[in-house]
């Protein structure tokens, strides 16, 4: 045992991920593309309705692996900025008749400004700390959508009802069809930008950062303008995402943001492997089917089943989908000898 | 010999068929969900989540439909009740109600619970013309048959109740100084908003409001304040825990007002009993179900039949619990409303037969309360009785009274 060997075994918070394994192969990728669009010409409007869920919280889980899987820092503040998404785009469309699909870069942009804004005090904050008082800014979230100051705007309690769109064109589509094309489009725009961010200059500052703060801002990495970047960047594509949920759903309500729906999207995150950007979406799977599940096989213990099947995940597999991905991928070069 | 059987047989037979309703020789009409042998029925249900505990509701409709299935169902036909969990979710709400509608094809959805989740699918379940019958909520926007001609309230709206009380107040308290502590959600501001348009020109009666969050730990300033401001009646529009503290927080400052809790905390379990008997004597509430816990009602032929119920198909549940006997009235009023759709068992005819209710009364209302439902009328319960807290239980007193504005 020779102190090399000691520093070398010391696992860092987040493991360091290679530049390639952020993301899938080329034609992995396209294949899943070609699925995710010949799919929903063959299933029910239901599904479609579960894939478009799916794809939604699939950005906002991804938005939370740039944070923290990219830069190493902790939020279960996601909901906040998933209901500022939300309320920017259904308050738009509703209040000031705003085309739906204006709504959603202004909806990031304004989760950007939040999310930028709220990564300055959290500057000084770090690892728990920093969990917690995002913690706190998601449970302060609901009760300031509730503020009688807002509810001209925000509906109070009540919340409001979104009118969804039809498919433009004339293209002869049902609603959720045409939803689903459409948050496609925008989610694989958002994953090209997240995978292109994350190995750009910002990324591999972010990369540093998380690795180690002090020799990162030894390299000359501005430590605090990443770290905020990194807020906004990840805040602004949630926001978007909340966005898309709004449309979606088709309501927006204080009780629809709260913080298991953070802790949720944090669930996600790890269950589809930290800091690998295509678990995002084998998270997001995994927090809209397994609670099925579980249902299905207890009603009156289906949170118990749930955190079982949790457990039995996190156990088995500690750094999540990306693990059996790594797996596949050595076995199936295995095979091509 | 066979032919005069078979004959006698089938003019008896027609007779009866027609004597019991001319519907009955309507060729037999079905929607999704519906055949010769069953009927679908979807739910949604807070099972787990923050309001797990109204999980209860949904539970003892599963039961209370077994026992009508074990009875041969309704027009031989047996309830699929399907419930799913929706944590108490806007979102999942959604996704379950598609479920239901979608992928498992029932008739109509059936007293899925909570304001916000039946917000989120109202728009839905209209725009499919799939019933959302009897909604688990005392918001008062479920009565719009205008707009949503799909979705129907059952219990009296939040909204009715303050009226109750504004008017008993008015006769019996005119010149009182009231003051209001309520939840800061939707539950309290309807009360609110009922308790002032019931006042109209006396709302200057009001002296004090106050509102509380679900996190706060104590309540005990608010009501400090309310006595330095010199009111003598006291409206409590809070849930249980609250309620509880409350009450016992009065007494200890010795402030003595005329005290009124909402229906929800009127429970002698949960609230009066944990706040001391003695500081709770006087109280008033208001009520349209029976008590299981009340022995007023132990020889009621229509309580016997809701506790061997319990007895027997849902043996694990709790009678004295208020939502075992929401659930078991509820579930008796869909069974009622299936039984007068006969073999038109189209969501059209389920509408028309639910907003055709008239004088119907599940075994669990006090008596005289009624379930009366128009084309123009879809709260199907409207009236309360007032009652007193005296010694360990509810007096009822007075008349039964109508929430309406208008009567």
């Amino acid at each position: 045992m020779s102190a090399v060997e000691d520093v070398a075994t010391q696992a860092p918070a987040v493991e360091a991920v290679p530049k390639r394994a952020m993301t899938l192969g080329a034609g992995t990728s396209l294949m899943v593309l070609a699925l995710l669009l010949i799919v929903p010409l063959f299933v029910k409007n239901f599904i479609i309705f579960q894939m478009t869920m799916l794809l939604i919280y699939g950005v906002a889980v991804l938005a939370l692996n740039i944070l923290t899987g990219g830069s190493g820092q902790f939020s279960l503040g996601q909901s906040a900025f998933y209901a500022i998404g939300a309320y920017t785009s259904a308050i738009l469309m509703e209040q000031y008749d705003v085309n739906y699909a204006l709504t959603l870069p202004v909806a990031g942009v304004v989760c950007f400004a939040a999310g930028f804004l709220f990564g300055q005090p959290a500057l000084r904050l770090s690892g728990v700390y920093l969990a917690l008082a995002t913690f706190a800014l998601a449970t302060a979230m609901p009760q300031l959508l509730k503020l009688g100051y807002f509810e001209k705007w925000t509906g109070g309690v009540q919340g409001l009802v979104v009118t969804k769109p039809d498919a433009p064109f004339g293209l002869h589509m049902s609603q959720d069809v045409w939803l689903y094309y459409f948050t496609l489009v925008i989610t694989v725009a958002i994953y090209i930008f997240s995978v292109n961010l994350l190995r750009s200059r910002s990324g591999r500052a972010f990369t540093a950062i998380r690795d180690n703060e002090i020799a990162a801002s030894a390299m000359g990495v501005d430590v605090a303008l990443y770290k905020t970047l990194a807020f906004g960047v990840s805040a602004g594509i949630t926001g978007v995402a909340g966005g898309l949920g709004a449309i979606a759903v088709q309501f927006v309500a204080p009780d629809s943001y709260t913080i298991n729906f953070a802790i949720a999207l944090f669930l996600g995150m790890v269950v589809g492997g930290v800091g690998w950007l295509p678990g995002s979406f084998i998270g997001s799977a995994f927090i809209i089917f397994v609670p099925n599940i579980a249902e299905n096989i207890s009603k009156g213990l289906s949170g118990a089943v749930f955190g079982v099947l949790l457990f039995l995940v996190i156990f088995l597999m500690p750094h999540g989908a990306r693990q059996i991905a790594v797996v596949g991928q050595q076995l199936l070069g295995r095979l091509r000898k | 010999m066979h032919f005069r059987h078979s004959l006698h047989a089938a003019v008896l037979a027609a007779a009866i068929a027609g004597f019991v309703s001319s519907t009955a020789f309507a060729q037999k009409k079905y929607d999704n969900g519906v055949t010769d042998t069953e009927i679908r029925i979807g739910n949604i249900m807070p099972y787990s989540g923050p309001a797990s505990a109204y999980g209860v509701i949904g539970k003892t409709e599963a039961a209370y439909f077994n026992k009508i299935n074990a009875e041969g169902g309704i027009n031989g036909r047996k309830i699929n009740f399907i419930s799913y969990d929706d944590a108490y979710s806007p979102p999942k709400a959604v996704e379950q109600a598609r479920r239901l509608v979608e992928n498992d094809e029932v008739l109509l959805i059936f007293n899925s619970l909570g304001t916000p989740s039946n917000s989120a699918i109202e728009k839905y379940m209209n725009a499919k013309k799939v019933p959302q019958l009897f909604v688990a909520t005392g918001a008062s926007k479920w009565n719009n048959p205008m707009d949503f001609p799909w979705t129907m309230g059952w219990q009296p709206s939040y909204q009715a109740e303050a009226h109750i009380y504004a008017a008993y107040l008015l006769k019996e308290k005119p010149g009182g100084k009231i003051a209001v502590l309520f939840q800061d959600d939707d539950f309290g501001k309807d009360y609110i908003k009922g308790l002032k348009d019931a006042l109209g020109p006396q709302a200057s009666m009001i002296v004090a409001v106050e509102s509380y969050e679900t996190s706060e730990p104590s309540i005990d300033d608010h009501i400090v304040k309310f006595k330095a401001a010199g009111a003598d009646v006291f409206l409590s529009v809070t849930t249980p825990k609250f309620a509880a503290q409350a009450i016992k927080r009065a007494a200890e400052i010795d402030w003595h007002p005329l005290q009124i809790v909402v229906n929800v905390s009127s429970s002698v379990g949960a609230v009066m009993k944990p706040a001391g008997f003695e500081n709770s004597q006087g109280i008033l509430s208001a009520n349209y179900a029976k008590d299981a816990a009340d022995p007023q009602w132990d020889n009621d032929p229509g309580m016997k039949k809701f506790v061997d119920f319990m007895a027997q198909y849902y043996a694990d549940g709790n009678k004295l619990d208020a939502a075992t006997v929401f659930g078991y009235g509820a579930a008796q009023t869909l069974v009622q409303v299936l039984k007068h759709c006969g073999d038109d068992l189209t969501r059209d005819n389920v509408m028309k037969q639910a907003a055709s209710l008239k004088d119907f009364q599940p075994d669990t209302l006090l008596p005289g309360i009624t379930i009366n439902t128009s084309p123009a009328d879809f709260a199907p319960i409207k009236q309360l009785q007032m009652m007193r807290f005296k010694g360990e239980k509810w007096d009822m007193f007075g008349d039964i009274m109508s929430g309406d504005l208008t009567h």
